[in-house]
């Protein structure tokens, strides 16, 4: 193919990919009464009133803030218990390992609706929560808190596999040497590894991050309050609350996208290395 | 690793095997009395279950209708993006957009494209043709989930498909260029059989989240128009937390379950085993 004509096709399918995003953004800031009939886009007297709207209606500062403390929550577990499990998968051989990490790996393909009924009960039997007993039962446990919504998401599979690919590509001389030296565990792996972990930790992050802000289902059904809502349901709510209006509902979308939009944007290479390395290196 | 052991068992492996139990059970989370054991019943009468088996057909036809043109459209991106020229970051990083933002996100998005003064209707009118109502017609809604959710899934797909193109040797294409092959015979000959283990897992991993298809549809219909939309994951949903039945609610997902890992494992093997 001609430079110029593949690069065209580029250009072309990027934009046919980009823009549902252009027209969600321009209808975001184009006023209610001109949100039919028209399709510039770029609305001719740009308005926030949308904004406004969508903070107001749908209660998204209240939910921006939930889903602020459930993922980076989330990711701190994460980040910390899954990258600690996937080091001691790949570097300290234990009895077990290896049945262990199929399973873990196993865990991929279970459908969601498959553990989303029990870890219902699982989050409303939590004894002495919500008003249960020490059986946890009488109550609603921890339904509808956000200790609730976030305890399922603290170690991802996923995450630990990915941390066992790159402890296991990484060289056992040094800790090999560290031992000699009478360096304990933990320190070998403070000191030796986890500084070489860097763009694992980040992967890590980036993955839960994105997965837990995301995430639909489990927060619709632990949750019912708006106190407790998540922007992704916040904005779910919003809409099935009515008369669909699109102008604050793309405000509202565009609201839920930045974040992960700016985590995106500032990790574009540990996205999709980590997307590939967890593939590729099987 | 002890913690962590600890909490993938408790938050992964006891709830399928919980799951497991309360399929065979009968069980009413308002009722405070705990689950009734009925045996293989909810099993049995799901086999005969109309609105099962349609929810089951529906969500393998969502499938079949996404996945092959996800796959082939992914492909072709990623040959485009995989040469190196200055720039081709950029649009590899716009093109997996669609992949990060939520599903609810982008289908409140598409809910506006498909809305009846949407951008689809105001191409149509623009061309002299009569609008349509996409989500409200039995004929079109399935599709235009599905075009959705093909557009949503090429991000990933075309960035673990450029990891396959670029793990295949150089040498392989020069070796075939000296024995004269052209662009197709490298393409049939050397891009495919080495994008093979890529493609396994990008097959399986597609037919693993298609197959649970339900953010989508919250959105987009519902269900509907007249349960045209409604998957299983969907039927799922309602039938636990809408009707409240969650011992026979549990017995579909074990199903889906049980339809997932064989079908991924069958298509596993028809890309695997085609080596003469």
């Amino acid at each position: 193919m001609r430079r110029a004509s593949f690069v065209a096709a580029l250009i072309a399918m990027s934009l046919i990919v980009l823009l549902p995003f252009v027209w969600m953004v321009s209808l975001a800031f184009t006023p209610q009464e001109q949100a039919f009939g028209s399709l510039s886009v770029i609305p001719a007297q740009p308005t926030l009133d949308n904004f406004v709207t969508a903070f107001v209606d749908a209660n998204l500062l209240r939910a921006l803030a939930n889903s602020a403390i459930v993922a980076s929550v989330a990711v701190t577990a994460n980040c910390v218990i899954a990258v600690l499990a996937g080091y001691a998968f790949a570097m300290l051989p234990f009895r077990g390992a290896t049945p262990m990490f199929y399973a873990l790996v196993a865990t991929a393909a279970v459908p969601v609706s498959v553990t989303l009924i029990p870890l219902f009960l699982m989050i409303r039997g939590i004894p002495l929560t919500g008003g249960n007993d020490l059986f946890g039962a009488g109550g609603s446990g921890l339904l509808d808190t956000l200790a609730g919504v976030v305890l399922p998401y603290l170690v991802m599979p996923m995450n630990i596999f990915l941390a066992r690919q790159f402890f296991s590509t990484a060289p056992v001389e040094l800790a090999e040497a560290a031992r000699i030296d009478g360096a304990g565990e933990w320190r070998i792996f403070t000191q030796i590894y986890l500084p070489l972990a860097r763009p694992l930790v980040a992967v890590v992050a980036v993955f839960s991050f994105t997965g837990v802000w995301d995430d639909f289902l489990w927060p619709l059904v632990s949750t019912t309050s708006a106190d407790t809502q998540t922007v992704q349901l916040a904005l779910a709510r919003f809409l099935a609350s009515g008369n669909v209006q699109y102008g604050p509902l793309m405000a509202g979308a565009v609201l839920v996208t930045i974040p992960v939009l700016i985590v995106f944007l500032f990790n574009q290479r540990s996205f999709i290395s980590g997307l590939s390395d967890g593939s590729l290196k099987g | 690793m002890a913690p962590a052991a600890v909490y993938v068992i408790v938050f992964h492996f006891v709830p399928v095997v919980y799951g497991f139990v309360l399929s065979f059970t009968s069980y009413s989370p308002l009722s405070r009395s705990g689950p009734e054991f009925v045996g293989g019943d909810h099993y049995t009468s799901l086999l005969s279950d109309p609105d099962f088996g349609r929810a089951l057909l529906i969500t393998g036809r969502y499938v079949l209708q996404v996945l092959p043109l996800t796959v082939a459209i992914a492909l072709v991106l990623a040959m485009l993006v995989n040469r190196p020229f200055k720039g081709v970051g950029f649009f590899r990083s716009a093109l997996y957009i669609p992949h990060i933002v939520s599903l609810t996100a982008v289908s409140m998005i598409w809910l506006w494209m498909y809305s009846q003064n949407g951008l689809f209707n105001e191409v149509l009118s623009f061309f002299g043709l009569p609008g349509q109502a996409w989500l409200l017609d039995e004929q079109t809604a399935l599709n235009a989930a599905s075009a959705m959710r093909i557009w949503k899934a090429l991000g990933s797909n075309m960035v673990l498909l450029l990891a396959g193109l670029q793990s295949i040797p150089k040498e392989l294409y020069e070796a075939a260029r000296v024995d004269g092959a052209g662009r197709w015979n490298l393409f049939r000959y050397v891009t495919l059989p080495g994008l093979r283990p890529i493609l396994v897992y990008v097959v399986a991993m597609d037919i693993i989240f298609l197959a649970q298809g339900f953010a989508e549809i919250f959105v987009l219909t519902q269900g509907g128009p007249l349960g045209s939309t409604t998957t299983v994951n969907y039927l799922i949903y309602t039938e636990a937390f809408q009707y409240n039945q969650f011992g026979s609610a549990s017995a579909m997902a074990f199903v889906l379950f049980a339809l997932i890992i064989g079908f991924s494992y069958l298509s596993m093997r028809g890309i695997s085993g085609r080596r003469n």
